[in-house]
């Protein structure tokens, strides 16, 4: 039997037992290295954390009192043996690949990752690796973005024309990184940028990182509507629809998010504008990011894993898919938004096994931790 | 082209129907008078001929977009749209053209003459030539599969706006078979009278569910707040056939139905009773097959529409005729502003003088004195072969499209049975890369066989999780549908049932829907195919 590999996938995340630690584990474990502060990467209940500085405050802040280690990108950490150093993954603030290194062997976790630079987040570096587990959450051909600055061409002259027809302008993006990634890039000419708690509340974890952002004013009772309709919302994909969004009436509600590509997908999430705007690799960036590592084989974790596994195969990679319960961020397309209303009696009956109901998220979370998670 | 594109661009960008409004009398204010035309014969279901066929262009699409044919098909199935698909999957262009509609259309027309050959350069470097959101209008008119999530209604209406013509003249002048090449936007918009064209129908009148739901039952007495008085209605049988136009002008016959398409040529048993017909004479109603004087079930008629040559034992064995409803040309004049009851009586009169009885029918009058009685005899309905009952308002002129008020449909509620979910498939449009086509099955002993598809019926949170579902309890991929895990039961309702060989199960059904998710019930407890087979009433 050949030996074991570095590292391994388990039902409680991604496991080095030489190291004895978890990449992103999704049950509570010992020790932690934890690529970003998103809800399906960053679990309440491990003992110890690693992370990068830049992640220090938000998992502070979302998931309370945490034994946490935060480092720089490409400082190195060992671990029963086992090296450890984080890369940038360009896809939030804060978020990093995580290169494992035993006896010469070198494995990557990329965590989620987009090659674009998006001027906020550290940009994504290619690392050379044996073994690449990578997301690819747009591994389909349709999935091709456009670069950055055309979409934000598009977001600021629809806020100007908003402006100009007096209707608040409410834009939608996940709290941590989409939504300082449009606050970085608006046209600050036009006006005030106001946010919703959940987005100020991370706001504030990021800039006492020391992170420099965009003013914003977060938005009260008290705030002025007339004043909030001369600038640009920005709103977390749990507020659409509820009566905190209606308040603005008349507005335009725009949804940024890489789901937004399709037609059929737009529509349903009846925004009045969809802005495809991902923080993930599209489908060139994802083969390109995996061409470049050099690696000898590449594991997908989440996304259009079958698809994508079975192409990169056809193209004379060694690619596996691997099962795991990493779920998709921008908040569109299989995960309910909401908590599956399943009556507890019969949860059986249909199907939501409960242990994963509880594991899983469910879209965007709110920027606290789960209490209600039983660990 | 440009203009087209970003017509579509900006009807996507708006769920508000002013705003909808607004972008198409833009459009109409900006593009030249051919293109309106094209525009109106595409947003009103007019399609143009498909010139290559739509395997030869996705072939050539795979080719161009330089992947391999399996990741083409599983592309199409994310997106849910082939034009969309193609659009997406070519590389991204820059260029844009400044070719119009009508140009465009032109070009597509133009191909029926060219080899296959040619017909590939052309697609090749038009492809080239056009931004993604041109493409993708262009693969649309390519494929021929338009569909705009626009109501033709509201083109209509912009359109009124826009010509000051009021809407229902509008309607009726965009009705029949005419062709965006040679009916002018002038001709359009000038004042017209019947003899412009002698095969356009009427626009149909459209009647309302009086009760919205069938978990939501009318009782008499809600009947008598919402419609008043019982004599100032008359009461018919709803008919399950296919819903017609039938015409006599100038010594032609032309029959219609409800799709605005010319079947005349598929219901060649009633040319005799419609040549028989006295010149300037429209009649609405309903075909359906007849087996020695009685009607017969949808089924038996749907299996002759699809059908090139109709074989004499067709004919002879089940033919068709119509059950006429209404009369809305008489004598050359338009007389869809008289009454319900006035237009009964000159429809009567001329039934009273066919010598065709067999194939003019004319739908009974259901008597009733209250809405009581009515209600009992809306329960023999199946028996009837019917949907239910059809109210009319006795004073009521015959409109345009689905109006509330003066015409109901009270249709009987469907049968139902719980049934188990075992394959699920991802739906289209809207829903594409979401499991919303599901196949049920019952037991049979301790198998479960598939009995019927059903697509609607969920609401968006409930496809949701079913979903969800799909996706974490699949047990196998044939293509784009999954075998999932039996567990989510279901109850499925249905307008009817007959017995058919063509299904595994034996039986087919009308209508087929969800009519609620059964979470207290496990898939133990769902029906049987004994208690489906009961249903046949045999």
């Amino acid at each position: 039997m050949s030996k074991k590999p570095l590292l391994e996938f388990t039902d409680k995340g991604i496991y080095c037992a030489t190291g004895k630690f978890y990449i992103d584990p999704w049950k509570p474990v010992d020790d932690a290295v934890i690529t970003h502060a998103h809800a399906d990467h960053a679990y309440l209940g491990h003992k110890r954390y690693l992370a990068h500085h830049f992640s220090r405050e938000v998992l502070l802040y979302r998931l309370g009192e945490i034994n946490l280690q935060t480092v720089e990108y490409g400082e190195k950490v060992i671990k029963n043996g086992v090296e450890i150093s984080l890369f940038p993954a360009g896809h939030v603030i804060g978020s990093a690949q995580v290169r494992v290194e035993y006896k010469g062997e070198v494995w990557v976790v990329s965590g989620d990752y987009k090659v674009e630079n998006d001027g906020i987040s550290t940009p994504f570096e290619p690392v050379r690796c044996h073994h690449f587990i990578s997301e690819c959450t747009f591994g389909m051909p349709v999935y091709q973005w456009k670069p950055q600055a055309d979409i934000f061409n598009d977001v600021n002259s629809w806020w100007r024309s908003n402006v100009d027809h007096n209707q608040a302008t409410v834009i939608v993006g996940y709290s941590l990184g989409k939504a300082q990634r449009i606050l970085q890039n608006l046209d600050l000419s036009i006006g005030n940028v106001y946010t919703h708690g959940v987005i100020e509340n991370t706001n504030e974890a990021l800039r006492r990182n020391g992170i420099k952002l965009n003013p914003t004013i977060r938005i009260t009772q008290d705030t002025p509507k007339e004043e909030v309709r001369k600038g640009i919302i920005l709103a977390p994909p749990s507020s659409v629809g509820t009566p905190w969004m209606r308040k603005f009436n008349p507005y335009s509600f725009g949804y940024c998010s890489g789901w937004m590509a399709i037609r059929g997908a737009k529509r349903r999430r009846a925004a009045d504008r969809g802005f495809v705007l991902s923080d993930h690799a599209d489908w060139d960036g994802l083969i390109s990011a995996i061409d470049a590592t050099g690696c000898e084989s590449v594991y997908l974790t989440h996304g259009y894993t079958a698809t994508f596994t079975r192409y990169l195969n056809e193209i004379g990679f060694d690619a596996h898919e691997v099962h795991t319960l990493y779920g998709d961020d921008e908040g569109i397309n299989s995960v309910p938004e909401e908590e599956p209303t399943v009556h507890p009696t019969t949860s059986k009956a249909n199907g939501f096994e409960k242990s994963e109901a509880q594991v899983l998220s469910f879209g965007e979370d709110l920027g606290e931790a789960k209490k209600e998670v039983k660990i | 082209m440009k203009a087209f594109a970003q017509l579509f661009l900006s009807l996507d960008e708006t769920n508000k129907t002013n705003e909808k409004v607004k972008i198409l009398k833009d459009y109409f204010n900006t593009v030249p008078d051919t293109d309106k035309m094209h525009m109106l014969a595409l947003f009103s279901g007019r399609k143009p001929k498909r010139q290559i066929n739509s395997t030869l262009v996705r072939n050539w699409a795979i080719e161009a977009s330089k992947i391999p044919a399996w990741l083409f098909e599983e592309s199409y199935h994310v997106v849910g749209d082939l034009a969309e698909t193609m659009a997406l999957l070519l590389a991204q262009n820059r260029g844009s053209s400044h070719k119009t509609l009508t140009e465009w259309i032109a070009e597509i027309n133009a191909l029926s003459t060219k080899t296959e050959e040619e017909k590939k350069l052309w697609l090749m470097d038009s492809w080239a030539m056009l931004d993604s959101s041109e493409r993708f209008v262009f693969n649309k008119l390519l494929t021929g599969s338009f569909r705009v999530g626009v109501s033709q209604s509201l083109v209509i209406k912009a359109l009124a706006d826009i010509t000051g013509i009021e809407a229902p003249a509008l309607t009726h002048r965009i009705m029949g078979s005419w062709m965006p090449e040679t009916y002018t936007y002038e001709q359009l918009v000038r004042e017209q009278s019947a003899s412009d064209d002698i095969s356009r129908p009427y626009p149909f009148f459209l009647a309302y569910p009086i009760q919205e739901t069938s978990e939501k039952q009318k009782s008499t007495d809600e009947l008598k707040i919402d419609l008043g008085d019982e004599d100032q209605w008359q009461a018919e049988w709803k008919w399950d056939g296919i819903r017609s136009q039938l015409i006599k002008r100038g010594g032609e016959i032309f029959i219609w139905s409800r799709g605005e398409d010319l079947a005349t040529d598929k219901f060649p048993e009633l040319h005799p009773f419609l040549q028989a017909l006295p010149d300037g004479t429209v009649i609405d109603g309903e075909l359906l097959s007849f087996q020695n004087g009685q009607p017969m079930p949808f089924n038996v008629l749907q299996t002759r529409i699809g059908r090139k040559n109709l074989s004499k034992k067709i004919l002879e064995e089940s033919p068709v005729a119509v059950i006429a409803y209404d009369c809305l040309e008489y004598k050359g004049e338009d007389i869809r502003h008289k009454t319900q009851a006035e237009r009964r009586v000159i429809l009567e009169g001329l039934q009273a003088a066919t010598p065709f009885p067999e194939m003019f029918r004319l739908s009974a009058l259901i008597p009733f004195n209250t809405w009581e009685e009515l209600g009992q005899t809306r329960e023999q309905s199946r028996a009837m072969i019917a949907e239910g009952i059809m109210l009319k308002r006795k004073s009521a002129a015959y409109q345009v499209g689905r109006k509330r008020g003066d015409w109901w449909k009270w249709k009987i509620d469907p049968l139902s049975v719980d049934a188990v979910m075992i394959y699920a498939q991802k739906g289209h449009g809207r829903r594409a890369d979401l499991y919303t086509d599901y196949t049920f099955a019952v037991w049979d002993g301790d198998k479960l066989v598939p009995f019927a598809k059903a697509y609607s019926g969920l609401t968006d949170a409930e496809i949701n999780k079913v979903d969800y579902f799909v996706k974490r309890n699949t047990l196998e991929k044939f293509g784009p549908v999954r075998t999932v895990k039996p567990e989510l039961v279901f109850e499925i309702g249905f307008e009817g049932i007959n017995k058919s060989t063509r299904h595994k199960s034996g039986i087919a059904l009308r209508f087929p829907r969800i009519l609620r998710w059964r979470l207290d019930k496990p898939k133990e407890e769902a029906d049987t195919i004994e208690s489906l087979r009961a249903l046949l009433g045999e």
